[in-house]
């Protein structure tokens, strides 16, 4: 456009701290700079991939209903979890279990809600994180929410919202985004780019370069990081929750990283992609390049691996036990909590599911 | 004492609640320093501070989602949605988690809010401004659908409303928001809001609406009485869950129903009356029970929706179709 102005410029950034074979690509942040952290970060990998693995069998097996698993997207999960403080509030999708485990969910509750009862929502040791979320996008207007709350009562907590590449097509997520530029929220969004919704490859959703540019259009600060990348993700979303949390507006974050399991244990992957893109996938996963990073610094070595492998899997096998022995709800259970106290009319129709309960 | 509007009253409702509860907001399109387009929130950001009465952006589902994380982090949002016709846009937040946030995580988190909203036609409005949509709330176990007829009711239900731990879809009639005025006692005194209200004592029909309904129902109850037919007029007001022992109780007593709705007839809550009624006291009944709803078309633009809306004459006639088949 001859003669034109240009109001407005735009960039996006992108943040890669550890490379496919884990080396530093440049100096660390003061915020990742934590062996002991490392450490804690890997393990909970480690656990979450052991777990993961699990549950996939125990689902094959007809132990477990159907599972969405989180095989190669686990750096963003443990880094959020490891940049979130306990305060702050998560509003998950229904993939992240390593925010979860790392946040205090346990192996069984997991278990429990693909496992069919609703106990499995019941987090004990995180109260206020919401449960999983399967109507896509829908979490998004929660977190907003959740910061508006915070930012209502001067609270220094940031609220963090999950959401998938699909999900950044859903109009709830505009909204969502939207309004927290729009109110400077303590809202952190991070999009876990993991190149699928289902079958349908980013491409399919938008013709943006970036998904962290939508951002951009909610007056927010936005950025792209490698999600595989365990120490970006801590870098990247730490820093969005501190500024979050004393008043500096919310920030996105697009995770780049990728699916490397089907969508579920219902879904076939092979239907829609090739076995070599999966292949080239598999050599940027995100832990083998944080196993070399604590190697090459004689803070991991073989040994270790194998003591903490055989520790998770006695763990998982014990919460597995739990899971399979936990006794079905009640019948009455379906009626308990729908309202704070039965109505009437409900109570014929929990007469009724007594009076069939075990019965078909 | 003022004889005030059921505009007004609701307004006085969120105002008393507004100084008594800080836990409370209002939240919406419009609702700040334009009071509502309806005016129900008039005055109460210049009162109560934009902290706590604030617009939000044009979005409805947003409105909803949002109020569901207020509500789950200890606020007590009370939010409009400017006309039930736009309430689809909110419908996945208010199914998917409102109603379901409760049940889901075994009590953990509830979701204690009101979204306030007119209903119905008959006040000559654009497209999509004269919905009675209760159904579409009425169908999610989790929610309680109220929809108050008189100010003073408007008043009371509202406070049980934004008291009450369970989510609350606020229906409210606009054809009545002016229609009549009432002395209203602003006493932050709650209604109960799981009754029916009994708005007239009589024999020989039980003759239920709810809403702006009840209007028309009153005036059919009052000329049928002039042919010392007596109709036991009770006003539904909470739609979802249902006061179906007040109503078996009437229907007993008079043998005979009828149920006048402005919404479309296929699934409105007139049929889930006359089934329930059907099944727990059928042969209590004397004749069929009668419905006179609006028609299973689309509402139409103002000049025909006196001939949708159901008036005292279908009314009467049903009222008397009962009694001739008895």
């Amino acid at each position: 456009m001859k003669g034109g102005t240009i109001v407005a410029d735009f960039s996006v950034p992108y943040l890669q701290l550890l490379d496919a074979d884990g080396r530093l690509t440049g100096p660390l942040p003061s915020l990742a700079d934590n062996p002991q952290e490392w450490l804690a970060m890997y393990r909970m990998m480690v656990r979450t991939r052991l777990f993961d693995t699990k549950a996939v069998n125990l689902q094959r097996t007809g132990k477990l209903g159907t599972y969405p698993p989180c095989l190669g997207q686990e750096a963003v999960h443990v880094g959020v979890g490891a940049a979130l403080l306990p305060q702050d509030v998560v509003f998950p999708v229904y993939r992240e279990i390593g925010t979860k485990f790392w946040r205090g969910v346990t192996l069984r509750d997991v278990l429990l809600y693909w496992g069919g009862d609703e106990r499995g929502t019941h987090y004990v040791n995180t109260p206020q994180d919401f449960p999983f979320c399967v109507p896509i996008a829908s979490q998004m207007p929660h977190a907003a929410g959740a910061a508006l709350a915070f930012k209502l009562r001067g609270e220094a907590r940031c609220a963090l919202g999950y959401i998938g590449d699909g999900g950044t097509s859903q109009g709830a997520f505009y909204e969502a985004i939207n309004f927290a530029g729009a109110r400077g929220l303590p809202l952190v969004t991070v999009v876990v780019n993991n190149q699928y919704a289902i079958s349908a490859p980013v491409r399919v959703q938008t013709a943006c370069e970036t998904l962290a540019q939508k951002g951009i259009a909610a007056g927010m600060r936005c950025l792209q990081i490698d999600g595989n990348d365990l120490l970006a993700v801590r870098v990247a979303v730490g820093e969005a929750a501190e500024r979050a949390r004393r008043g500096d507006g919310p920030t996105l974050i697009e995770a780049l990283t990728y699916r490397l399991s089907d969508h579920t244990t219902s879904d076939d992957a092979s239907r829609y992609r090739d076995a070599e893109e999966v292949t080239a996938a598999r050599a940027r996963e995100p832990m083998v390049r944080m196993r070399r990073f604590l190697e090459e610094r004689k803070l991991w070595s073989d040994a270790q691996e194998a003591a903490w492998r055989a520790e998770c899997s006695a763990e998982i096998e014990a919460a597995v036990q739990e899971y399979l022995t936990t006794p079905r709800q009640p019948v009455d259970s379906m009626f308990d909590h729908v309202y704070a106290e039965l109505p009437r009319s409900l109570e014929w129709q929990r007469e009724e599911a007594r009076r069939f309960s075990g019965r078909r | 004492m003022a004889q005030i509007s059921m505009v007004e009253a609701i307004n006085l409702a969120q105002a008393w609640e507004l100084q008594n509860d800080p836990d409370m907001v209002v939240l919406g399109e419009d609702v700040g320093v334009n009071g509502g387009v309806f005016r129900a929130t008039s005055g109460l950001q210049q009162r109560f501070g934009a902290q706590r009465v604030f617009d939000t952006p044009l979005a409805e589902g947003l409105i909803a989602g949002v109020s569901v994380a207020l509500a789950a982090q200890g606020l007590k949002p009370v939010a409009e949605i400017q006309f039930m016709g736009f309430i689809y846009p909110a419908l996945d937040q208010i199914a998917s988690h409102m109603a379901r946030l409760r049940n889901r995580t075994r009590g953990r988190i509830t979701c204690p809010l009101v979204l306030r909203m007119p209903h119905g036609g008959g006040i000559h409005a654009p497209e999509h401004h004269s919905e009675s949509l209760e159904t579409l709330l009425c169908h999610h176990p989790g929610l309680r659908v109220l929809c108050p007829s008189s100010p003073q009711r408007a008043y009371g239900m509202l406070l049980g409303a934004i008291r009450s731990p369970d989510p609350v879809m606020f229906l409210e009639p606009v054809r009545l928001y002016r229609l009549a005025r009432q002395e209203v006692q602003d006493d932050g005194q709650a209604l109960p809001i799981d009754r029916c209200f009994r708005l007239r004592n009589g024999d020989d029909v039980t003759l239920l609406s709810w809403g702006a309904m009840t209007v028309e129902a009153m005036k059919a109850a009052e000329r049928l009485a002039k042919e010392n037919i007596q109709c036991d007029v009770l006003d539904v007001a909470s739609l979802a869950p249902i006061d179906f022992d007040s109503i078996l109780d009437s229907v007993v007593k008079t043998g005979r129903l009828v149920i006048a709705h402005e919404a479309v007839r296929t699934c409105g809550v007139g049929a889930e009356i006359a089934a329930t009624v059907a099944e727990h006291a059928l042969y209590d009944l004397r004749a069929p029970v009668r419905r006179v709803t609006g028609y299973d078309t689309i509402m139409p633009l103002y000049r025909l929706e006196n001939e949708y809306l159901p008036g005292v004459e279908r009314i009467v006639d049903a009222v008397r179709a009962t009694l001739v088949d008895g």
